[in-house]
């Protein structure tokens, strides 16, 4: 019998919409900061500055949204929290991220069917945070360079003699493509788990709803 | 007792204007030097008097060490901005040992080192050009080697001041392969007082700055994390740069010698590296402060940050290579073609997925509509 549940409570489905914009504003900006591919001939122009700002700016929303998120994976439902991301820890994750990853590769006939995230797309996300996570720090540190001793120098500055502020750039710039290349994927994966699991994959994360068919989870 | 700013606490005491005089340095160049030695500083102009007493009362001895460098540091000092800066500051400093100027050689030579050392001890300032070798015999100097010279010289002095890139950072010298294990001052002599002032050169206004700092309150000036001091490195080029403007405006020279850089446009898009530079070149500038290399209408190399030419080139552009790739192909480029091939890689798996039958869920529960 075909169950309605109530899987992604909505500070989750705002945390994920707020990300979702901010990766495409952050790296729209970002790209013109790196490669300003437009050359300005208006009279009173301040087209950098304002495409700093709106980075900067997007950045710190990403900052709260990410917090906000780490704060929810404690006090949200099952399928919010930090365990989720760690399927690895229970030998029915480790089965079904095998399970999934024989579906992936054409190798198994049966997707792992789970309420919340598949063991594999569960793995993908920590590799996100840790890419949001790396995209923060280098940020934020290469922001800071303009007011050493300031906030954001005392805070993150010390990565800049560790790494170097030029291979900072460096990764900032690699982790950006990492992310585009996870949002093709990861349309790409929601589109596929939407036709083959009719559940409702895509529409859960506007409405929080997914429709279930007890017998058929993998646990 | 408070001084009153506005009255003697100004000026410099006439005895003093008069000595200067007899050395034949006139009291308009002596006050001229003092008043941008205390500028230089970002110290109030209260303190010039004080600037110009500490160089009355002190005659510290100097060692300067050169190493892995190409002598553009001493160069910079002795033809230093204001023709009187260099006379003021050779004359104030008893440099018993440069290889460049001394007029001793061989055994004299080492011998005046020798005693400044032992007489000295603990108390007089060295200053290290060029970085210092590891790996065999290279730059050894009267049978020693430059790590065991700098280990002496360094470890006994009051303060060593690393002027250069490559003896604050390694410089040339260390950039890849460094096939004679070159290492920077701090890095050979760890335990030693050490202040930096990279540059290729350095500016020799920050050298006269620092050492009369040194002589002004008996000790080095507040460094930031790479140890240099932040009077001349405590702000960003890009900050406080004459093109500023047209980077937040978007107006960039596309080309060296095009309209853009024809009306002064920023020089963003042919690689500058000011955005990532901490330096004063902008405002002391070079050569009695008539330009610098920006003003002149080429990019920043960032010469005064720790893996210089390493990690700042290629000059031409924004961004390092990406190891393992050939110089021709741009991070960015990169990352376009790793997008590319994820949504071709997708395409593809998406297409199999389509036409793939029996792997969807609740097939007993589809209810197919007429």
């Amino acid at each position: 019998m075909l169950e309605i549940h109530y899987v992604w409570q909505w500070p989750l489905r705002i945390c994920h919409w707020v990300n979702a914009l901010c990766v495409v504003v952050l790296s729209v900006t970002g790209y013109y900061i790196g490669d300003p591919f437009a050359i300005v001939t208006t009279p009173t122009p301040y087209v950098m500055g304002t495409v700093r700002f709106v980075h900067f700016l997007f950045g710190y929303v990403l900052l709260i949204s990410l917090l906000v998120r780490i704060l929810w994976m404690f006090i949200g439902n099952s399928y919010a929290s930090w365990r989720a991301f760690l399927p690895w820890l229970t030998p029915g994750g480790r089965r079904g991220f095998i399970k999934m990853l024989r579906y992936y590769t054409f190798t198994g006939k049966q997707i792992t069917y789970e309420v919340g995230h598949n063991p594999v797309a569960a793995t993908a996300y920590i590799g996100i945070f840790a890419l949001f996570l790396i995209q923060i720090l280098s940020g934020f540190a290469l922001y800071g360079q303009y007011a050493p001793g300031g906030l954001w120098d005392s805070a993150v500055g010390w990565l800049l003699p560790l790494v170097g502020n030029q291979e900072l750039r460096l990764v900032h710039h690699v982790v950006m493509w990492l992310l585009a290349g996870f949002i093709i994927n990861h349309v790409y994966s929601s589109w596929l788990m939407d036709i083959k699991e009719r559940n409702g994959t895509i529409s859960g994360i506007f409405s929080g709803y997914k429709y279930i068919e007890p017998r058929d989870i993998d646990t | 007792m408070q001084e009153d700013p506005r009255s003697d606490s100004q000026s410099v005491p006439e005895e003093i204007l008069q000595k200067w005089e007899a050395r034949g340095v006139s009291r308009r160049d002596f006050i001229k030097f003092c008043t941008a030695t205390t500028a230089a500083l970002a110290l109030p102009m209260t303190f010039m008097p004080r600037v110009a007493q500490a160089l009355e009362d002190n005659r510290p001895p100097v060692i300067w060490l050169e190493f892995q460098g190409c002598t553009g540091d001493s160069e910079a000092f002795l033809r230093s901005n204001q023709p009187t800066a260099a006379d003021i500051i050779l004359d104030v400093l008893s440099i018993d040992y440069h290889e460049t100027i001394m007029a001793a050689a061989g055994h004299l030579a080492e011998e005046a080192k020798a005693k400044t050392i032992k007489d000295y001890k603990g108390k007089y300032i060295a200053i290290v050009e060029g970085s210092i070798p590891t790996d065999g015999a290279y730059c050894s100097i009267g049978g020693r080697s430059a790590l065991d010279i700098a280990r002496e010289v360094c470890g006994n002095a009051a303060a060593t001041i690393a002027v250069g890139n490559c003896a604050a950072f390694g410089g040339l010298p260390k950039a890849a392969p460094n096939p004679t294990g070159a290492l920077s001052v701090q890095e050979a002599v760890p335990g030693a007082t050490v202040l930096n002032l990279p540059g290729c050169p350095l500016n020799a206004t920050n050298l006269t700055a620092t050492v009369v700092h040194f002589l002004t309150f008996g000790t080095l000036p507040a460094t930031d994390r790479l140890g240099r001091p932040l009077f001349a490195y405590g702000k960003r080029i890009h900050d406080n740069c004459e093109r500023r403007a047209h980077f937040d405006a978007g107006q960039y020279a596309e080309g060296f010698g095009d309209a853009g850089h024809r009306q002064g446009y920023c020089l963003y898009k042919l690689g500058c590296k000011g955005p990532e530079t901490f330096h004063n070149c902008p405002t002391v500038r070079y050569n009695e402060g008539v330009s610098w290399p920006v003003m002149a209408g080429h990019g920043c190399i960032g010469c005064s940050e720790p893996g210089f030419w390493d990690n700042k080139s290629p000059f031409y552009r924004r961004l390092p290579n990406v190891p393992g790739f050939g110089v021709e192909t741009t991070v960015d480029q990169l990352g376009l073609g790793l997008a590319a091939a994820t949504a071709a890689a997708f395409g593809v798996h998406a297409v199999a997925s389509a036409f793939r039958k029996g792997d969807a869920m609740e097939e007993d529960k589809v209810k197919r509509e007429e």
